[in-house]
């Protein structure tokens, strides 16, 4: 009984994956990839509708400094504090010299790979905006971000016409994509400024993913490392689809 | 059957049970708001506070705490630092506590059984107006609707006078008044309140959030239209234990077989 439902469970997989690449283009490898469960089928289903039916680059609602609320910092909120000595131990080499040493490092199917600096990254046409970060849990709160649009970086670097996703990884070892029309929405942004302030070590310092059609989560903190894909890249271990979570959060 | 009185009176009596796609989607909106109400309790189990408005946070005041969780009222945050300057800022906080969490297959099972209940709804509706459902069993003789028809089944119900079951579609006052309640205003509510909380559909639909007062205040509405359906629901099963249990699961079932 067991291996028939299993064996059944593949194939609505298989029959709706396929459906979901037919709907995508043809190209299966940009669906993430289902592990058999009817969860992550699911995600892909939502994934796929949001992408057919809602309209492409809508902008989040903005508001006033007025809205601006109180704001629990949770995941990691102190790198320099974490059980892995060498996280702890670069994060606390980056505080002491002002992020001065830290670096972005961007590759992958771009034409100009290379390392930015936070201060090439604040000489970039930088923009402000006030929205609501919606977490998984369930409670939400309104916070000002500075920081430069991620489809400026990638215009520098040479998006290359094969690119599809963009990867990120994080010093507190998260590593997750989003795909190109979330890269280039005009509100992603690559934030470095909270609240008009420099972006505080619990939320992220030096610099985070701010991705507002999203849940919280896709908005990784503590950013190193910035990768683009030709196809949808999991992340192993260390990403969300093989935890058990979902990859595409826009609900 | 039509809308003749005559000809209802005789599906009434033979028992014709109810048409194969109320019973089709009958069941799958069971399966998926059993679903539904699975992973939502887990859900709000994550966060056990409800609010007003489109932030909310455990930093800010709620409207309701339910202690449902190992997350009520958990206190593991550091001291709360100013986010801007002045009185009454808003502020930052870091948790510390270890909470219960498991809405990777909590939110994923939502919203995949919220596409079949849509699914299941869509056909509903549609096959209820093209058939002549709603106008028939709905709309049709609502004269039995006044507040004195409606007062005089309550306290029938009240007294425990059970009707003869008709084993289908013939439904009494309150039972009517329920039903267009459930199908009309609480199965929306509980769908247009949860895109609502979808940011991408937000985005898209900014409307839906000026509709309900923001993010945080559909969440609330969501859990009270759920907290309404729940009460439905349980009146719903005592009525059919009470009204004939084998007939009235019969009729839902397989239907025409008498």
């Amino acid at each position: 009984m067991t291996s028939r439902l299993v064996t059944r469970r593949h194939a609505l997989a298989a029959g709706v994956a396929a459906a979901g690449g037919v709907m995508l283009g043809g190209c299966s490898r940009s669906l993430p990839p289902t592990y058999g469960s009817m969860l992550r089928l699911a995600d892909n289903f939502t994934y796929v509708a949001h992408r057919t039916l809602l309209p492409g680059q809508s902008l989040v609602r903005e508001y006033g400094r007025a809205d601006l609320s109180s704001f629990p910092a949770v995941g990691t909120i102190d790198p320099a504090s974490s059980k892995r000595t060498e996280v702890a131990e670069t994060y606390r080499r980056w505080q002491a010299g002002g992020f001065g040493d830290w670096r972005l490092s961007v590759s992958g199917a771009v034409a100009r790979p290379g390392a930015w600096s936070l201060q090439e990254l604040k000489a970039l046409p930088s923009r402000t905006q006030i929205t609501k970060h919606t977490c998984e849990e369930g409670w939400t709160a309104i916070g000002e971000w500075t920081g430069v649009p991620l489809s400026r970086v990638l215009d520098a670097a040479g998006l290359q016409p094969s690119a599809r996703f963009v990867t990120f990884k994080s010093l507190d070892r998260r590593y997750d994509s989003i795909d190109l029309l979330d890269a280039l929405h005009p509100q992603t942004l690559l934030a470095y400024g909270m609240n008009g302030a420099d972006l505080p070590v619990a939320h992220g310092a030096p610099l985070r993913l701010r991705v507002e059609r999203h849940i919280g989560y896709k908005s990784m903190k503590f950013l190193t490392e910035m990768i683009v894909t030709e196809h949808f890249d999991d992340g192993g271990d260390r990403g969300y689809p093989k935890n058990g979570w979902a990859w595409y959060t826009g609900i | 059957m039509g809308g003749d009185p005559q000809c209802r009176r005789e599906g009434e009596m033979t028992g014709r049970g109810h048409a194969r796609w109320v019973r089709l989607t009958h069941w799958m909106a069971t399966a998926a708001v059993a679903a539904l109400a699975f992973s939502g309790v887990e859900i709000l189990m994550v966060h056990p506070r409800l609010y007003w408005g489109d932030a909310g946070n455990d930093l800010t005041p709620p409207v309701l705490e339910l202690p449902i969780s190992r997350n009520y009222r958990h206190g593991g945050w550091t001291a709360a630092t100013p986010l801007l300057a002045g009185p009454g800022a808003p502020v930052s906080a870091g948790r510390t506590f270890e909470i219960f969490n498991q809405n990777g297959w909590g939110r994923s099972l939502h919203f995949l059984a919220a596409w079949i209940l849509v699914a299941a709804g869509l056909v509903y509706v549609l096959a209820g107006v093209v058939a002549g459902h709603f106008h028939r069993h709905f709309v049709h003789g609502r004269e039995a609707l006044s507040a004195a028809a409606l007062g005089r089944d309550l306290r029938e119900h009240l007294r425990g006078v059970v009707p003869r079951p008709s084993g289908g579609p013939d439904y009494g006052p309150l039972q009517r008044a329920s039903y267009a309640l459930v199908v009309f205003v609480v199965a929306p509510v509980l769908v247009l309140t949860g895109l609502t909380m979808s940011p991408a559909v937000a985005a898209a639909v900014p409307m839906l959030l000026d509709l309900f007062g923001g993010h945080q205040s559909a969440r609330t509405l969501h859990f009270g239209a759920f907290a309404t359906l729940a009460l439905f629901t349980a009146a719903h099963l005592v009525m059919v234990v009470r009204s004939g249990f084998a007939r009235q699961v019969r009729a839902m079932t397989v239907g025409d077989r008498t």
